[in-house]
């Protein structure tokens, strides 16, 4: 299993770790049967997440992946957050070994379930909006 | 930070011991010869095959005739198990018996079996990690052509009880073979008095260099057809020019060790009760396996709430190297089968860690990973979603 510099990085040091106390969106994917779980916290303001921490149980490129995807929303507007693919979480990451790539999958949908539970909080149905968050292929 | 390099990966590989290099060099160098050639630089390397074949002989209370140099231990059990299953199937005999959490060497060949039609048993292995032999016995049929358990488990190091299990086959007239890939060199073996018929081995266990191993065959139990037909080596059985070089390591190797055993496994044992001892103070961690009926250098430990390839990277940062049994290390999605046959949960079969020490380690080596333990699995719980589960069912159990 070869790790890019980029994963080992933000596995040794990961950035946003925690949680955010009053946080405005809280969203938890995967299950520990499988091995991964991540729950991201999102603070936002007007249409702009201001900050974000995450939780996560895994491996080196659970907790690489959930860094980075945080990285990549810190101050972005909510629009880009969504649009945030796994593809591009890879991307930042210099690539992932391909049993690894769900890893991916689950960062995105953490993220849009952090905004579904940001929009049910404000009484707007999120389906709409985020769309369908799957669930994490590995785990079927 | 002025670490030093700690190697306790021994289960997965050894490294190569000075004195077995030394002893292979000369065969690397200027004994080139193909050991069937008839001048002189041939003879001896043939003659160095003839010692070393002694020597594996004379560890496992065999005859040399009984010894087959093959290319790895998975390679002895595949010809073990195929060989055995595709000779006595004329003979009406087409199952087999095996556990639950052997080596995949043995577990998938007799998947690959079953898609040919024979019939598997497989035991299980109890929260121990030891089979019951009276479910041996109860498996045994009158078409069981081999009972193949493995001596020592590769992840968890419980040692199973061999003499027993030869002396049920034997008296049921049942061929039995045994992977004593981890138990070799760590443990002694006679394959005379434990009734064992098939015995696979690896150098690279024991200090010989990977790419070598042996499979023993009993005289008069079984003949084996012929895994590489070709020239006249290993009896023509197993043809190809003989790695004379590795063979010879191996044969230096698998003397040392049992010239060394009882100080080996004295040292190694030691280290691996300090380590398990401290390990165990790390609020919600369970050693895994039996911890008196394991190979002496052996510790298999979960600890709940951290996964095991971060865990691993972690403990690599640190300078140390050790495996895990998480689905992210075994290249599929679900967590070792050895910790799940002991009945351990998925969730903390992730989170398991296993250290395997040889003598060539040091106190100063437990030290470090002694240190460096509750440190990474402390950083890795404070960004874990699941021990913070499992911290507030504490609160709410103690309230």
């Amino acid at each position: 299993m070869l790790y890019s510099e980029k994963v080992l990085d933000h596995f040794t040091n990961p950035r946003n770790v925690g949680e955010i106390a009053d946080a405005d969106g809280v969203g938890e994917v995967g299950n520990a049967k499988c091995g991964d779980i991540m729950r991201m916290y999102l603070k936002i303001d007007g249409n702009v997440i201001t900050d974000v921490k995450f939780k996560t149980f895994g491996c080196g490129a659970a907790i690489a992946t959930s860094s980075m995807a945080t990285e990549l929303i810190k101050g972005a507007t909510i629009d880009d957050a969504l649009k945030l693919s796994n593809k591009a979480v890879v991307e930042a990451l210099d690539g992932l070994p391909t049993s690894k790539i769900h890893c991916s999958v689950l960062a995105e949908q953490a993220i849009k379930s952090a905004l579904s539970d940001y929009y049910t909080r404000q009484g707007i149905d999120p389906e709409p909006i985020v769309g369908p968050i799957g669930e994490c292929e590995a785990c079927h | 930070m002025s670490k030093h390099y700690v190697y306790a990966d021994n289960a997965a590989t050894t490294p190569i011991s000075k004195e077995v290099l030394d002893a292979m060099m000369p065969w690397l160098t200027e004994g080139y010869g193909n050991a069937s050639s008839i001048y002189a630089k041939g003879r001896e390397a043939g003659f160095a095959l003839v010692k070393a074949r002694q020597q594996v002989a004379d560890v496992l209370n065999c005859k040399p005739g009984e010894i087959y140099f093959t290319g790895c231990g998975s390679e002895s059990d595949n010809w073990a198990l195929k060989g055995t299953m595709h000779k006595l199937a004329a003979k009406g005999k087409k199952h087999l018996i095996t556990t639950v959490f052997e080596h995949h060497a043995i577990l998938h060949t007799a998947a690959a079996l079953e898609k040919e039609g024979f019939e598997v048993t497989y035991l299980p292995v109890y929260e121990n990690g030891i089979i019951h032999l009276d479910d041996l016995k109860a498996a045994i049929r009158p078409d069981t052509a081999l009972v193949s358990v493995m001596f020592a488990n590769n992840e968890i190091g419980t040692i199973q009880p061999i003499a027993e299990i030869g002396a049920i086959c034997k008296e049921a007239g049942v061929l039995f073979h045994t992977d004593a890939v981890q138990a070799i060199g760590h443990v002694r073996i006679d394959v005379k008095a434990m009734n064992i018929d098939m015995l696979s081995l690896s150098g690279h266990k024991f200090h010989a260099p990977k790419g070598v191993g042996a499979l023993y065959v009993r005289q008069g139990s079984i003949v084996l057809p012929n895994l590489i037909d070709g020239g006249g080596q290993e009896k023509g059985r197993r043809a190809g020019t003989e790695n004379v070089a590795s063979i010879v390591g191996m044969g230096v190797a698998i003397e040392a060790a049992h010239r060394d055993l009882e100080a080996n496994a004295a040292k190694a044992l030691a280290m691996r009760e300090r380590l398990i001892d401290a390990a165990l103070q790390i609020p919600h961690s369970r050693l895994n396996g039996d911890r008196t009926q394991r190979l002496p250098g052996n510790a298999n430990i979960s600890f709940e709430g951290v996964e095991g390839e971060a865990l691993l990277l972690m403990l690599d940062n640190e300078g140390i190297a050790a495996s895990s049994g998480s689905a992210c290390t075994s290249g599929s999605l679900d967590p070792s089968h050895v910790l799940l046959s002991i009945g351990m949960p998925h969730e903390v079969a992730h989170g398991s860690l296993r250290i395997s020490f040889s003598e060539m380690n040091t106190e100063e080596d437990v030290d470090q990973i002694i240190e460096a333990l509750p440190k990474v699995i402390g950083r890795l719980r404070e960004m874990s979603p699941v021990w913070e589960r499992i911290l507030q069912d504490d609160q709410a159990s103690n309230n």
